[in-house]
């Protein structure tokens, strides 16, 4: 699994080719590389722009403005869920719970850099951030 | 976070995680006792049994009675596993541990090590709080520097080493036997039990599988011994825990607290329902936990048994408030979604039945739901529960049931009317961005 998160960080997510190269390193089956990747919702089995955003949109999240993040977010960017930005910059994903509800709304970059409790100025301000 | 336990207190400073700081708390003491005085095994798990600690990951199963069912005399390798893959809507509590604590768990799992007589010991810590296992990988390290960990700690003969493992995004791996085909590389599906982890467990060999939170809170209770940490809750429910609280209150986040605490204190402590509105619903143990009615919680304390009385389940002591902005039917939606989404897949009742529940309780709040939708809902669960390998299955069927249950009244307009019952700005409203 590590191996794969480290392929994934390296080329942004798991094409077959890539996911071949860790089978072939770690001396298993290719399927059986393929079915962890597959299984395992945070591994991108198709390309993502350069900023994969994941917003929780769980209840105790969506009791607090996760689903008004995410909306903002989408206007903000003009995509839907599972939608990239024609300038390949942004890619938008709805995400299950991040254990961290507390903080609501949250949201992870590029799935290891957790954002939280996320008003429209701080969101605002991420995106400002993130485009540089 | 607040505390009034012995996990997240004396969490003061900047850098409470470091094994200085956790030293300055009496940190690792009680391994150096252990070492010292030459405790057996025994006297160990004898401790733990006298503490009642039960299990702080939702089963609520006696530690000390899993701890003795570890073979010790069995010859070879035996593992140990801690189950920080805290994926339950709801729950945030061991986040907080690991972040601010992550010496507790450790010295916990050592000594964990010892009285079962593992080698070997894994923290399997969910994906999404990876910037957590950065962490908890540093003081891992501290404590292999420090001599903690790793061969003859102490100076002792006996010897543990302990390492990291991510998730990467996988409620099911929050499961124990999924959890054990994580780490061993694999696709997160349950195993069939028995046999149970303890005799066959990772790669084969006898495990014990414990949440971060009851591991932490082991030094406390050979430090100071099982009847204090006992006398901390009430009879059979010994101790403080970590109750997340999320949903419509003023103060979200962990507080530590005596077991058997009037759940009406908690929610003061929290800040009270938000914008004065009135309590309708709390969830009391994660997700997936029966609801109940607002009325019914403020007579329950929080314990295993007073909420289990009450029809429902502590679970992990994640306590999902809502109040009278929100709609019932939608809050279930969204739930079935999730353990739709999430099931492994593995078991066809589960795999089929998360999307009925899913798709039925979506066209009711959609406005499309028919007359017998309830009876069709209350079949599918009835066919999901006891069917299927793991929890899942149950942990699916159970919100649908006690959403209806106890607010079928608010199903039933849905049908009837097409619409909610509750306005649909009044629900925006109410669950608007909220920053404390």
């Amino acid at each position: 699994m590590s191996a794969l998160r480290i392929a994934q960080e390296e080329k942004g997510w798991l094409s077959s080719e890539t996911i071949e190269f860790v089978a072939k390193y770690l001396e298993m089956p290719a399927i059986a590389v393929f079915e962890v990747a597959s299984f395992y919702n945070m591994y991108d089995l198709s390309p993502v722009g350069a900023r994969k955003i994941t917003v929780c949109t769980n209840l105790p999240c969506a009791l607090s403005g996760g689903v008004h993040a995410a909306d903002y977010i989408k206007k903000r960017l003009g995509i839907d869920f599972n939608e990239t930005t024609p300038d390949g910059r942004f890619t938008l994903k709805e995400g299950e719970c991040m254990g961290a509800c507390g903080d609501a709304p949250v949201l992870l970059v590029n799935n290891h850099q957790m954002c939280s409790w996320m008003t429209e100025e701080k969101i605002d301000q991420l995106l400002e951030d993130l485009k540089k | 976070m607040s505390s009034q336990g012995i996990i997240l207190s004396g969490l003061d400073g900047d850098r409470t995680w470091r094994l200085a700081d956790y030293i300055k708390r009496g940190g690792y003491d009680a391994l150096k006792k252990i070492i010292a005085e030459k405790l057996s095994a025994d006297h160990v798990i004898g401790e733990v049994k006298k503490s009642s600690l039960r299990g702080r990951g939702g089963a609520g199963f006696p530690t000390g009675l899993k701890w003795s069912f570890m073979p010790r005399a069995f010859p070879g390798a035996k593992y140990l596993a801690c189950n920080s893959d805290e994926g339950e809507p709801g729950t945030f509590k061991d986040r907080d541990i690991l972040r601010y604590n992550p010496h507790a768990v450790i010295e916990g799992m050592i000594i964990a090590g010892y009285a079962m007589g593992c080698e070997r010991g894994y923290n399997y810590i969910h994906g999404e709080i990876f910037e957590v296992y950065t962490r908890f990988e540093e003081a891992l390290q501290e404590a292999r520097e420090a001599g903690l960990l790793g061969k003859n700690i102490l100076g002792s003969d006996f010897s543990f080493d302990l390492f990291a493992h991510h998730g990467y995004g996988a409620y099911i791996c929050g499961e124990e036997t999924a959890l054990l085909e994580s780490i061993e590389g694999k696709k997160g599906q349950p195993r069939f039990k028995p046999p149970f982890p303890a005799s066959f467990g990772l790669y084969g060999k006898p495990t014990t599988i414990n949440n971060t939170e009851t591991f932490a809170s082991i030094p406390y209770i050979i430090r100071e011994g099982g009847d204090a940490f006992l006398a901390l809750g009430k009879p059979n429910n010994g101790g403080t825990k970590l109750f997340s609280v999320s949903g419509h209150v003023n103060k979200p986040g962990n507080y530590e607290i005596p077991l058997g605490t009037p759940f009406a204190d908690l929610l003061e402590m929290a800040g009270g329902v938000r914008g004065g509105r009135k309590l309708k619903a709390v969830i009391p143990g994660g997700s997936s936990a029966p609801v109940l009615p607002g009325a019914v919680m403020m007579d329950c304390t929080m314990d295993y048994d007073s909420i289990s009385k009450a029809g429902s389940m502590l679970g992990s002591g994640a306590v999902i408030v809502m109040d009278d902005s929100t709609c019932m039917v939608k809050a279930l939606e969204r739930l079935s979604y999730f353990y739709f989404e999430e099931s492994c897949g593995q078991c066809t009742p589960c795999r089929e039945g998360t999307g009925w529940l899913y798709r039925v309780v979506h066209r009711i709040e959609n406005g499309l739901g028919r007359p017998d939708d309830l009876d069709l809902l209350n079949s599918v669960t009835a066919n999901i529960m006891g069917r299927t390998i793991c929890a899942l299955g149950d942990a699916a069927s159970m919100p649908v049931q006690s959403f209806i249950k106890h607010f079928g009244d608010e199903f039933a307009f849905h049908i009837e009317h097409k619409k909610c019952l509750v306005p649909q700005d009044v629900q925006r409203e109410g669950s608007k961005i909220y920053v404390a």
